[in-house]
């Protein structure tokens, strides 16, 4: 059987029509398309959950730079800040910051992450996620859940828009792992399946636009600490829809929106490294001394 | 084709970073390089194009190919150290970086040489997302994604060479996905990459092989993911 879910209004029909939460009508679509059964789905998940959790506490504990040397100890100043006691965050947001940039820096350093939806993007669900299960002590069941949500967001976006920064700019992954990130919360929450969705239109919108700058073509500046940001920014757009506040324009044209824009993009703003951040003075400079770095 | 989305496309894979293109994917097209080759090289060249030369020492693009030559798969620890490994193993290695605007942003050919063994040169891309693909293997067109157990075959040209080889995959009931072939020209050498929905028997490849036109038979299997 082929179910058609194409977009977001498909998926809410057959939640509706089959009185289900969104995390099982993935899972079943998931456990069909693959031919394996909803458990062994839910044990692949169980691993990429792992595999975030280590990363997460890999990266806790490094000061390692990454091999360009542009990042790697900025987590470490996080964890002795907060040691000191002083933060204008509660204990919950202080570990939602420390273990994005703790998973991105991870991956800087050529540590190991699951991608989510990218590797550029890897700290921000992991942190939301797994960072506000502890505090709320949800069990891994819940987190699993969470997770699935998450995944489904991703999915149904990815059906239009290509998540590469090379095709559609930075929206497309950091911004697309933001909404992810903030319906996996409201799931966490035992929100509506509506408020999820909302969740993740409503991240979406205050996103689109937001070019790939990246210096040196590397994996780093701006994107080390745009994952600790939106980490944070992702919280607020669950918190905003668990409020039943709605989305004006309704999340597939959302997306359509976000297709055009990413079109609309010049090329110079897509992973080529040829404008904006990369192409200021500074880091033109940067760029010019790895490029000597590297020649030696 | 274009393959359908699985959930574990958006979370995931498990990989070493920073980068799904420059990392995992330069890690996918060793992977199935070295798959083909056969054999841990005793030497092996890289020339690497454009992004993955620009940035590639940055994003371990270098380490990646290597490691994934070595037989390391994207979540592998040790692609960090590949470089090292290789060392260990007495594979000798070697970068070029170049430019080239024919070229696939993210292209690399890998020059394989082992004593046992004809070397072999086999060009792939990374298209993003960690999805990759060979391009070209000892000059011949393929399209070898990972995403199916492939045959490749490199034989004589010659009427009915591809009806013997359909014949003995039909005798399996496998469902051939896609099917592409390519030659110098006609009556010289041609080549064949099938993508399979089955697993195909090994005593099935080893009748592959026995037929005398065909100068190279190899069953890559699918990459996990």
């Amino acid at each position: 059987m082929i179910i058609k879910t194409n977009n977001f209004q498909d998926i809410l029909n057959i939640a509706i029509e089959k009185n289900k939460r969104l995390y099982e009508v993935c899972e079943m679509l998931e456990a069909d398309n693959s031919e394996i059964s909803t458990e062994e789905v839910r044990d692949r998940v169980k691993h990429i959950l792992d595999s975030m959790k280590s990363a997460i506490k890999e990266g806790l504990n490094s000061e390692e730079k990454s091999v360009s040397g542009l990042c790697g100890n900025d987590c470490a100043k996080l964890v002795k800040k907060y040691k000191d006691g002083k933060s204008l965050f509660s204990k919950t947001y202080q570990n939602v910051l420390k273990y994005s940039l703790a998973t991105i820096e991870q991956n800087a350093r050529m540590g190991k992450i699951a991608a989510c939806p990218t590797a550029g993007s890897c700290g921000i669900v992991p942190s939301v996620i797994i960072a506000i299960a502890e505090s709320l002590d949800a069990n891994e069941e819940i987190q699993i859940n969470s997770l699935i949500t998450a995944g489904l967001i991703g999915k149904i976006i990815s059906n239009k828009l290509a998540l590469a920064g090379a095709v559609a700019g930075c929206q497309s992954e950091c911004g697309v792992a933001a909404a992810m990130a903030a319906a996996g919360l409201v799931e966490m929450y035992n929100g509506t399946n509506e408020q999820i969705i909302n969740a993740a239109a409503l991240t979406l919108k205050n996103i689109m636009g937001l070019v790939c700058d990246p210096v040196a073509g590397l994996v780093e500046v701006p994107c080390v600490k745009r994952n600790a940001f939106m980490s944070i920014y992702a919280v607020t757009g669950a918190e905003l829809a668990m409020a039943d506040i709605k989305s004006v324009i309704p999340i597939d044209e959302i997306v359509d929106a976000m297709v055009q824009v990413g079109e609309m993009m010049s090329p110079k703003l897509k992973e080529s490294s040829e404008a904006g951040l990369a192409a200021t003075p500074s880091g033109i400079k940067i760029t010019e001394e790895l490029a000597d770095k590297w020649n030696q | 084709m274009e393959k359908v989305k699985t959930l574990f496309d958006i979370i995931g894979p498990v990989m070493i970073g920073p980068s799904s293109s420059h990392t995992a994917g330069a890690v996918r097209i060793g992977l199935i390089a070295g798959n083909i080759f056969g054999e841990i090289p005793s030497k092996v060249r890289f020339r690497m194009y454009n992004s993955f030369a620009k940035t590639g020492k940055g994003h371990g693009t270098d380490r990646g190919l290597l490691g994934g030559i070595l037989g390391m798969d994207v979540d592998n620890d040790s692609i960090k150290k590949a470089f090292d490994n290789a060392k260990k193993l007495g594979v000798d290695y070697e970068f070029e970086y170049l430019e080239d605007y024919n070229r696939h942003p993210n292209s690399a050919d890998i020059i394989l040489e082992h004593p046992d063994l004809p070397k072999m040169e086999i060009s792939g891309i990374s298209k993003g997302a960690g999805e990759v693909a060979i391009t070209k293997i000892n000059g011949y067109k393929f399209n070898i994604n990972g995403d199916f157990d492939t045959l490749i075959l490199i034989y004589k040209d010659k009427p009915g060479m591809v009806y013997r080889v359909t014949a003995l995959l039909q005798g399996q009931n496998i469902n051939i996905a896609s099917m592409h072939c390519d030659r110098n020209a006609k009556g010289q050498e041609a080549s064949m990459g099938i993508c399979l929905d089955g697993v195909l028997p090994q005593y099935v490849i080893d009748e592959l092989a026995k037929i005398d036109e065909v100068y190279l038979i190899r069953n890559i299997e699918m990459l996990k993911k």
